[in-house]
């Protein structure tokens, strides 16, 4: 529909227009303006630095080497996730008894807390009493996430992935339902097995389902993974898991360095609006809606 | 900054424990104490409030020691932040930077017209929170210090004898060739790395851990913790790891599990880590002094300190204050002090309180308990062992951990890692000096 004048359709998108504003372009702003400074934690006096704050990230390189880290992690975490997430929707969406309790159970891990699935993971690989490094154990290998970076972004990833497979199963089991039925009928009528079907019929049409979820995932790994990997590994060993989030907190909160965190933070904005426009314009292209 | 009515209720109803219905002058303490310590907190502001009627004192509790620091200062920036606030000696130099934030104890007590004798204090401890002009800025409130307990049933086991001189490190290697020999999968373990494998090693062999006595005298401060003193040590201590006599268990005191089960024979850690070995083990065990190398001339000097102190912030009314300052006095007196050393494991703050916890027979009846306060008294500092104040060491001690690691798994050698962790460190330092110009 079209509106007469302007003045309607400005007071309509003026709650999302206030919204933005107050509570992502005012604090954006407030990061630019601070990553020019190098404050001292009491807020008594603050210098200016100018681009001062971006040339001592970018000459450390353990920053350049969070990028990395970060790009492996996030890579790792959706990939897991979503993949585990999709087999599960197919196997649940072929279920016909007892479904709802499947699905339910699937669901449930979306519930805990970030924080609170690090401190189940960490218990569980804990290297002195953990079960699963007991086990680990008894089959000979040897467990210390401590020491050892590899096993440290392995569990990690795995504690990230957990609770996120309820989500994507969640949508996956929708988009799945939404797949017509005739078409996968037909394609059964000529002799199409399960995979088969799966692979050229149910993925292509599932696509809108995963290129949303693509884009949710990693924006989650980018930023919600925070909790997990301050409960299991505060960023270690050897910052092999402090991620680009991980650092802005350690900087600004531990570190009290507030300048340095605020210039971070205004990398990864710009990191994360590039992510978000190449998915758009190159992924989304392969997308049938 | 005033309070306003608000925010005073609002903080009333968030953190007190008791309170009376008398108007009383109400002190905040922010501080980083949970469990047993907590309750032995709790125990000491509930008899302060007891025993006068002019001024509640309401604990806090906000979380472990930075997050404590981040609370207060976040709360300061907002205008309400606490009078007193518990920051560990990591923070020292932060703290010390923020004139303006912080009221020093000195000002405090002379404004109060309070009682105060700063020479009463214990040299290292006292030592640890003064200026170079010797004006105490915070109090001391909890402190410890680094010394090796030794399983006894684990040397017995290793065929050594249980009473075998431990003063070195070379007779502590010997050892522990021994106890891997018989069978043992972790002869060494410690806590708290950095504390007191870097930090305390190089004040108790007398070698700068940075420049500028140790950051004391200046905020231009480099770290110098890449020596040969240092290297050799860290070295050792990675060959231990790799030959599987020195097992490492995490960044804080995770090796503690480990001693209390019974499976190492050797663990350096802090004295106040006692009560909780007493109350665990189950083997005969005992508290040695820390070991030092016999090559280094100068060793042993004496170990440095560990903990808290509390910092009164600025912003309050001057009646507050003079609460405050009463209630400072009444937490460094020798009965709450003698008793809070026995109970915990900390070091007594004043002479007065040692004196009267060796006039109690303690020190008799719990041999090993004045192991740490000796090891720390034991020479008069100097500008290597007075203690450490370095801005941002919260981060540097984070670095050290991850290039101490590094060594552990045989990834770098010791000299290449301390050199990493010295120039990394140091980059924090150039900030931090920046920040507080």
């Amino acid at each position: 529909m079209t509106f007469k004048g302007w003045r309607l359709p400005v007071l309509l998108i003026l709650p999302q227009a206030l919204i933005t504003a107050v509570f992502f372009f005012w604090p954006a702003g407030q990061a630019i303006y601070q990553s020019a400074f190098i404050p001292d934690p009491f807020g008594l006096k603050s210098q200016f630095v100018g681009l001062g704050n971006f040339e001592y990230l970018f000459s450390d390189p353990y920053y350049l080497a969070s990028f990395k880290t970060t790009a492996i992690f996030s890579i790792l975490v959706t990939l897991v996730s979503m993949s585990v997430a999709l087999w599960l929707a197919l196997m649940a969406d072929r279920i016909i008894k007892g479904s709802g309790t499947y699905r339910t159970f699937l669901i449930w891990p979306y519930a805990v807390a970030p924080a609170v699935a690090g401190v189940l993971w960490l218990f569980m690989f804990n290297p002195n009493v953990g079960i699963a490094s007991w086990y680990l154990d008894q089959i000979g290998y040897d467990w210390n996430h401590k020491l050892n970076s590899g096993q440290a972004m392995w569990l990690v990833v795995l504690a990230s992935s957990w609770g996120r497979i309820s989500y994507n199963f969640l949508f996956f089991l929708a988009g799945l339902q939404a797949v017509p039925k005739s078409v996968i009928e037909a394609a059964a009528i000529d002799g199409a097995h399960f995979w088969r079907r799966f692979w050229t019929i149910v993925f292509p049409l599932l696509s809108p389902t995963t290129f949303f979820l693509l884009v949710v995932n990693i924006v989650y790994a980018f930023f919600e993974t925070f909790g997990v990997i301050h409960t299991i590994t505060s960023g270690g060993p050897q910052q092999s898991t402090t991620i680009l989030v991980y650092k802005v907190f350690s900087d600004g909160f531990v570190g009290q360095d507030l300048g340095s965190s605020a210039a971070q933070s205004v990398v990864l904005l710009v990191v994360v609006g590039l992510l978000t426009v190449i998915q758009f314009k190159f992924i989304e292209r392969r997308v049938h809606y | 900054m005033k309070k306003t009515l608000l925010g005073t209720v609002m903080a009333l109803a968030m953190g007190s424990t008791a309170v009376p219905a008398t108007a009383a002058t109400e002190i905040q303490w922010w501080h980083a104490f949970t469990g047993r310590l907590g309750d032995l907190l709790a125990e000491q502001i509930e008899t302060f409030n007891a025993s006068q009627d002019d001024y509640v004192v309401v604990g806090t509790h906000k979380g472990n020691y930075s997050e404590a620091l981040n609370a207060g200062i976040a709360a300061f920036r907002a205008g309400e932040q606490p009078h007193i606030l518990m920051v560990f000696e990591v923070g020292t130099a932060t703290m010390m930077s923020a004139q303006g934030a912080i009221k020093p104890v000195y000002e405090l007590m002379k404004e109060s017209g309070a009682e105060f004798d700063a020479d009463a204090y214990l040299p290292p401890v006292k030592g640890y929170y003064t200026t170079a002009e010797g004006e105490m800025l915070s109090l001391p409130y909890n402190s410890s210090t680094p010394v090796l307990y030794v399983n006894r049933d684990a040397l017995v086991e290793a065929g050594l004898d249980p009473d075998m001189d431990l003063t070195t490190w070379e007779q502590v290697d010997a050892a522990l060739d021994k106890i891997k020999e018989a069978g043992s999968d972790c002869p060494l373990t410690t806590a708290w790395q950095s504390w007191v494998h870097l930090e305390n090693l190089s004040a108790y062999h007398d070698v700068p851990f940075a420049s500028k006595d140790n950051g004391f005298t200046g905020l231009d401060t480099e770290l110098a913790f890449n020596g040969p003193v240092q290297v050799a040590h860290i070295q050792a201590m990675g060959d231990w790891a790799k030959d599987g006599k020195f097992m490492y268990a995490g960044r804080r005191n995770e090796g503690g599990a480990n001693f209390r089960a019974g499976e190492c024979a050797f663990f350096t850690e802090s004295s106040a880590g006692y009560a909780g070995v007493k109350a665990e083990a189950e083997f005969d065990f005992e508290i040695r002094p820390l070991p030092y190398w016999s090559t280094v001339e100068a060793a042993p000097q004496n170990t440095i300190i560990g903990g808290s102190s509390l910092w009164v912030l600025n912003g309050h009314e001057a009646e507050e204050y003079k609460g405050v300052a009463q209630f400072l006095n009444f937490l460094s007196s020798s009965d709450v002090q003698a008793k809070w050393h026995q109970d915990t494991g900390y070091l007594p703050i004043t002479t007065a309180a040692y004196e009267q916890t060796k006039a109690e027979g303690f020190y008799d009846e719990n041999p090993g308990t004045d192991i740490a306060i000796l090891q720390m008294t034991g020479k008069p500092t100097t500008g290597n062992s007075k203690g450490l104040r370095l801005g941002s060491f919260d981060q540097i001690r984070g670095i050290i951990d991850e290039e101490l690691e590094a060594v552990w798994t045989g990834d770098k050698d010791a000299q290449t890692a301390l050199d990493s962790a010295v120039n990394r460190g140091n980059q924090l330092l150039r900030r931090f000096e920046q920040a507080n110009k």
